[in-house]
């Protein structure tokens, strides 16, 4: 099928859309967040938000300071902390139970047991087990991310068309070669599929482990020391009353997530090029 | 036979399509791909016309013109006179009276034959649900079709999938079947039935058939009248009217005056097949 | 017409269960379970392993979790237990009805209409970024009693899953539907009706079942942070109250709780979709 050239102006008008959309937002933002403010009526919900001007304003004082940016340098840490090593045992984990049977049937049903329990709530036996809570936090990010990328190599290593091993076997191949030239690069989609959502859980996670450890004071080892991070940082602001800095700690977990995400697809398309849409 | 009979006593044929100069160009006009080069013919009302040619050379684009899903760059497309599209009127809107039955078949997979069958009259309120679900199983049971009715297409061959999708289409009394190459996904024994029951409707419906294929003696054992197109971009290339006698069964492919027209057609056909295959186009 | 097919169903089904005993599966699951809870045994309770001591065993838990007159408050006996479990149970069928309701015609909307995609999609991809743990601050700020941040932090990523999918739902339906439908003569509302909605059932049960993980995920961390009662908040306080098999009761009751409620919706959508299973050759689950 001859594929139609897609007129650029078309591209132009989605841009348009986008960039009319986000302003409209904005704007409603702003206005019923500062209604109270103009007319004595309180808009239900919006009212309690900052409105985006305020925000910015905040966001431009914290630029200079230290402890914003350590908290981006503490969570990121974590993150890739977490997910490193969630992809490191994750992977060849996977990859075992997809391609030998008999690891499959004994491992899958407890694995498959266990991954509906919701990582966070690992948090207290995490707690008891580790020795510091820096290890606690890793750990719930390890869970959270393996999961995902378990799941999706399998799914990956499993659907890989069996005349491809099969024609690399009638031309002479040995299982190692097989395994690296095709079952390797064909779950390789997979792999990057999971590593993308499980970076999104990921942060998730180590959002919610620095409010708990920060908001659940008593869950910390002594009280303060090694808190911080983002989510610790829009709990804080949340205890201390300046609900901008909530707003502003909030955009930037959003946009250091978004980064982590499309950083991983980027890699993807690198290292899989093959795979890029024509 | 009594098909032959009821073929001679209806006299009102519709579905006369007529092709002037059409030409379509993918992107810029100047300088983009051209998949229709001036192609002119014309389809006689109530006949089979098979339209063949190589893979990829624009045929499923004219079907498409015709169908309403594509528009012409320039040309004219008309229907029992009435201009379909051309100049001013660039593409045609879909109608229940060219209905396309498509390659890979369009059935919807989430309802039963009988729902799928009965979707066209019931969509338009021409018919209400009883009175379609009466109409299909008749029309359904001279297709051989009764013991599917209430199956889900996914549950059936390929073969009968396309025979459904085809009374589905007539139920709604088209002037035009558009087949894309319907039966190009079917090994060849069940092709060769289900080429004799695509006959049997047809004298049973005076339709007019466009019919597009690569397979030469799939044409030559359907059509009144075949089409050669060149390869990419398509022209007619040669033009040539069947004259074997219907009611047409298997054994009219072992006749000698079938040999005679695939000796006629075949060079030709084979031509332009090499020249698409020096191309390297993907397949349309 | 359809009577002995169930017939045949019920035979087949024990076919297959003869089957899988006379294999290997069942009695290599049996070693896997084994080997894990052997494991959590022997380091906790026998080796008392360094860092394993303080944690609960499985026969302390077991026994906890079956006795009349539980030590720390929480057994199947005690009707405390079920109050927690239902709580949870209510938080996360609010918010996953919410997301529901709304997600997936949206997502509909989203991938019917051009134009509506083209605005509201880039607004909702701002928002999704931000985790939805991230909202409790504000959400406690915009909400005044204290079931509703624990909801909507659970709404929040089971809606945007849902609206995602049903979206992808309809891009992945074939174009060929549509244009059989136009030549049929469909008018535009009928074509979303009938070909839009069942076409896309496939990808929107897909996307609820994500987000029913997704929205028990958010609601124990909700519940952790911000509830009363609830099983997030009985793992929480266990640990302050140093009641550690609590701690594990209540994690292995998240887990049922959870993969039954995953497994609902799968056979919701395997009944709804049953043109599926009959041309995958599935019969039941």
């Amino acid at each position: 099928m001859l594929a139609a050239n897609m007129p650029t102006s078309t591209g132009i008008r989605t841009m348009r859309r986008a960039v009319i959309a986000i302003v409209v937002t904005l704007i409603f933002w702003e206005v019923t967040s500062r209604f109270g403010e103009w007319t004595g009526i309180q808009i239900p919900f919006m009212h309690v938000i900052p409105p985006p001007t305020r925000v910015l304003a905040a966001w431009y004082t914290l630029l200079g300071d230290a402890g914003y940016w350590q908290s981006w340098y503490l969570s990121f840490l974590r993150v890739l902390a977490g997910f490193g090593v969630a992809m490191l045992i994750g992977i060849p984990f996977g990859m075992l139970l997809a391609l030998s049977r008999i690891f499959y049937q004994i491992t899958f049903p407890p694995f498959e047991v266990l991954r509906p329990i919701p990582p966070l709530a690992w948090v207290p036996a995490a707690i008891l087990f580790w020795p510091t809570q820096e290890l606690s936090i890793a750990f719930i990010t390890f869970l959270g991310a393996f999961y995902t990328i378990v799941i999706n190599v399998i799914g990956g290593a499993r659907s890989i068309d069996a005349r491809y091993v099969q024609s690399a076997i009638s031309m002479g191949a040995s299982r190692w070669t097989v395994f690296r030239r095709i079952i390797l690069p064909s779950t390789l989609p997979s792999i990057i599929v999971g590593a993308a959502v499980g970076m999104g859980i990921t942060w998730e996670v180590v959002v919610a482990a620095e409010m708990i450890s920060g908001g659940g004071s008593s869950m910390g080892h002594g009280g303060s020391g090694t808190g911080g991070g983002l989510g610790f940082f829009i709990w804080n602001s949340y205890t201390g009353g300046s609900y901008e800095q909530i707003v502003v700690g909030m955009i930037s977990i959003g946009i250091a997530g978004y980064v982590s995400s499309s950083a991983i697809r980027a890699f993807g398309n690198l290292i899989a090029p093959w795979l890029k849409p024509r | 036979m009594s098909a032959v009979a009821k073929k001679i006593e209806q006299p009102r044929l519709r579905g006369a399509i007529r092709i002037e100069e059409a030409v379509k160009v993918y992107g810029d006009p100047k300088t983009g791909v051209v998949a229709v080069d001036r192609c002119s013919f014309e389809c006689p009302p109530g006949e089979i016309t098979m339209v063949v040619g190589p893979s990829g050379c624009g045929k499923t684009t004219l079907l498409n013109a015709i169908g309403g899903f594509h528009s012409l760059t320039s040309g004219a497309i008309y229907l029992d006179g009435e201009l379909l599209c051309g100049p001013g009127k660039p593409q045609a809107a879909p109608g229940s009276d060219r209905i396309v039955v498509f390659q890979n078949g369009a059935l919807f997979p989430w309802k039963t034959n009988l729902e799928n069958v009965i979707f066209g009259p019931v969509m338009q309120g021409k018919l209400t649900a009883r009175e379609a679900r009466d109409k299909a199983y008749v029309l359904m049971s001279d297709a051989g079709l009764s013991g599917i009715v209430n199956e889900y297409p996914g549950q059936v061959s390929s073969g009968m999938r396309r025979r459904v999708e085809i009374v589905r289409a007539l139920m709604n009394d088209p002037k035009v079947l558009l087949l894309d190459e319907p039966y190009r996904a079917l090994d060849a024994l069940t092709k060769s039935v289900m080429h004799e029951s695509l006959l049997q409707t047809c004298y049973r419906n005076r339709v007019t058939v466009f019919f597009i294929t690569h397979d030469l003696e799939e044409s030559i054992f359907l059509g009144d009248q075949v089409v050669i197109m060149t390869s990419r971009p398509c022209r007619v290339k040669k033009r040539l009217k069947v004259d074997l006698p219907h009611p047409r069964d298997h054994t009219t492919r072992t006749t000698k005056r079938f040999r005679e027209l695939m000796d006629e057609t075949m060079e030709t056909v084979h031509e332009e097949a090499e020249k698409a295959f020096a191309l390297g186009d993907r397949e349309g | 017409m359809h009577a002995p097919r169930y017939g045949v169903q019920v035979e087949l089904a024990l076919y297959r269960l003869k089957n899988w005993l006379t294999s290997s599966s069942p009695y290599l699951m049996l070693l896997g379970f084994v080997l894990l809870i052997g494991f959590w045994w022997l380091s906790v309770e026998v080796w008392k392993l360094p860092r394993f001591a303080g944690m609960p065993g499985p026969t302390v838990v077991v026994r906890e979790w079956l006795s009349r007159n539980p030590e720390f408050g929480l057994s199947i006996y005690t009707p405390e237990y079920y109050l927690h479990i239902l709580t949870s149970l209510q938080r996360v069928m609010i918010a996953f009805a919410l997301a529901t309701l709304i997600g997936v015609p949206l997502g509909l909307i989203l991938g019917w209409s051009q134009a509506a995609r083209e605005y509201i999609f880039p607004v909702l991809e701002m928002l999704r970024p931000i985790p939805a743990l991230a909202w409790v601050p504000l959400a406690i700020l915009m909400f005044k009693s204290s079931e509703g941040p624990v909801i909507f932090v659970t709404f929040l990523p089971a809606f945007f899953a849902t609206a995602l999918n049903s979206m992808l739902g309809v891009h992945s339906i074939d174009e060929n539907y549509f244009r059989a439908a136009s030549c049929l003569g469909a008018k535009r509302w009928q074509m979303f009706w009938h070909i839009v909605v069942p076409g896309s059932l496939p990808y929107i049960f897909t996307g609820l079942q994500i987000s029913i993980g997704l929205a028990w995920f958010s609601l124990v961390a909700g519940e952790m942070i911000s509830g009363e009662y609830g099983l997030g908040y009985v793992i929480y306080t266990s640990y302050t109250m140093v009641s550690y098999p609590t701690i594990v009761i209540g994690m292995i009751t998240l887990g049922i709780v959870g993969y039954v409620s995953s497994a609902i919706i799968r056979i919701v959508g395997i009944l709804l979709m049953r043109w599926r299973s009959r041309e995958l050759g599935l019969d039941g689950l």
